[in-house]
């Protein structure tokens, strides 16, 4: 099982608590995970990438292990600890004010 | 007894404020969707448990919810709105070519006979709809197609599809705003549009009697006189008595005809609501007297009501979404504000309280009068 920590608005969308575990078929790559992770919850779709390009929107960041990974490739295989369970992969929104 | 339920959209979250009849007792629920924006919701005509919900962050995009039991439980439908096509451009601030990209939704307009039909006025401006509830969206791509669609240029809020208005008496007829290219009108349900700016007249623009290019901000009809249209521009206070094939000024002896909403009554068609700001560089009202001016005589003469409202020290605004009337006999009168208040008139605007005092910026207020 794959963990995910979601950030707090997602969380209350969809309606969870801080980390969930989710089934995510290998090769485990950022976007197996978000596949797996908008299967699962739906109405996800569209707030962390696009529902067309499947890009990453601007103010998600996606970390793990202590890394910045928001500028891997979609296919890069995520790092040990994450694929093992030992590790969340970690998405976050940017500190980006919240006025 | 009827009843009267008010959906709030602020800057942080989603409010409804129901009170009967008398409306001097409120009870206020929310936040829904606390810390996300919700420009618009608005509830079906016909089955007014159906409550539609623009809900939106920087951080997220766009999310539509939708509730079937009158705002007491909500769900997420759908949210990808799509542009028909290679999007292509419109013009930038600066003039340049910008590509057509989806910001946000700012309008919903149910259908008047269908509870599962529901047109969104985006950002950059286009028009969608719904015929499942808002689980699956298709743009009317004639609208944002229009041959003058490249010209078309974002207001300061952004290029924003804002004002969607349903013909009762003429079902293929419907009109649109967009700031800041201005007011379209369709005779055949959105497939095809043209532009209805005759009589517009906007200084900022190279022509200022130009086709297109006019920062329309709203349009009010009242459904038992569909062929009469009220604008609140840029500046001016403009009037169509021919569902929009020409328009001519009222804004008369307004102390400023700059401002964002415009409201009609919905017993007297000739009676009509305005709330005059200071300028297009200072968006708070004249002098900080917070005044709603009425007009009893369809344009040009109006007199400002002021009795509850506060008349020194006030700097806030009233957002182009962000007042309404009931339909009961005695028309009330609806409107919040940036600084958080939302204020009714039980009377046609005669008196006016604050429902509320305190809530986050306000960006929306519609008003549904129930049985």
């Amino acid at each position: 099982m794959i963990r995910v920590a979601l950030p707090g608005h997602l969380r209350t969308l969809a309606g969870v608590s801080k980390e969930i575990s989710i089934e995510v078929s290998e090769p485990v790559t950022q976007q197996s995970v978000l596949d797996a992770l908008e299967a699962a919850y739906p109405m996800l779709r569209g707030t962390i990438r696009d529902q067309t390009t499947k890009l990453r929107r601007p103010f998600i960041r996606f970390f793990a292990c202590e890394e910045d990974l928001s500028n891997c490739l979609p296919n890069d295989i995520l790092p040990i600890e994450v694929v093992s369970g030992k590790e969340p992969f970690m998405i976050v929104g940017a500190i980006a004010g919240g006025s | 007894m009827s009843n009267v339920r008010v959906l709030v959209g602020t800057r942080k979250g989603a409010f409804v404020l129901t009170a009967d009849g008398q409306r001097k007792k409120w009870r206020v629920e929310g936040p829904h969707f606390g810390g996300w924006e919700v420009y618009h919701m608005k509830g079906s005509p016909i089955d007014p448990n159906r409550i539609y919900v623009s809900q939106s962050t920087g951080w997220h995009g766009q999310l539509i919810q939708r509730s079937d039991d009158g705002g007491k439980s909500w769900n997420p439908v759908g949210n990808d709105f799509q542009y028909e096509g290679t999007p292509g451009s419109h013009q930038w601030y600066d003039g340049t070519p910008h590509p057509w990209e989806f910001a946000r939704v700012w309008h919903l307009e149910p259908s008047l006979d269908d509870p599962d039909f529901v047109y969104a006025g985006v950002e950059d401006a286009a028009l969608f709809y719904s015929e499942d509830g808002a689980n699956t969206w298709k743009e009317l791509s004639g609208f944002r197609g229009h041959s003058t669609g490249s010209s078309w240029m974002p207001g300061a809020g952004g290029m924003c599809l804002h004002t969607i208005i349903l013909d009762p008496t003429n079902k293929g007829r419907m009109f649109a705003a967009v700031s800041s290219a201005g007011v379209f009108r369709s005779d055949d349900s959105g497939k095809t549009w043209r532009p209805i700016t005759k009589g517009l007249h906007s200084e900022f623009m190279p022509d200022p009697d130009a086709e297109i290019g006019h920062c329309v901000h709203r349009i009010a009809m009242n459904p038992a006189r569909p062929e009469v249209l009220f604008m609140q521009k840029h500046w001016d206070v403009m009037r169509s008595d021919n569902a929009g094939e020409s328009w001519c000024e009222v804004s008369g002896n307004l102390p400023s005809d700059f401002g964002f909403p415009i409201a009609l009554n919905s017993n007297y068609p000739n009676t009509v609501y305005v709330i005059p700001i200071t300028s297009d560089l200072f968006h708070v009202p004249p002098e900080g007297k917070l005044r709603v001016y009425r007009s009893e005589t369809g344009g040009n003469e109006w007199e400002p009501l002021t009795k509850g409202l506060p008349q020194e020290h006030c700097y806030v605004n009233v957002l182009r979404d962000a007042m309404d009337v009931d339909t009961l006999d005695s028309c009330g009168v609806y409107f919040g504000t940036t600084g958080g208040q939302v204020y009714v008139s039980p009377d046609n605007g005669n008196t006016w309280d604050a429902i509320v005092q305190n809530l986050p910026a306000i960006l929306s207020i519609e008003v549904q009068t129930l049985q």
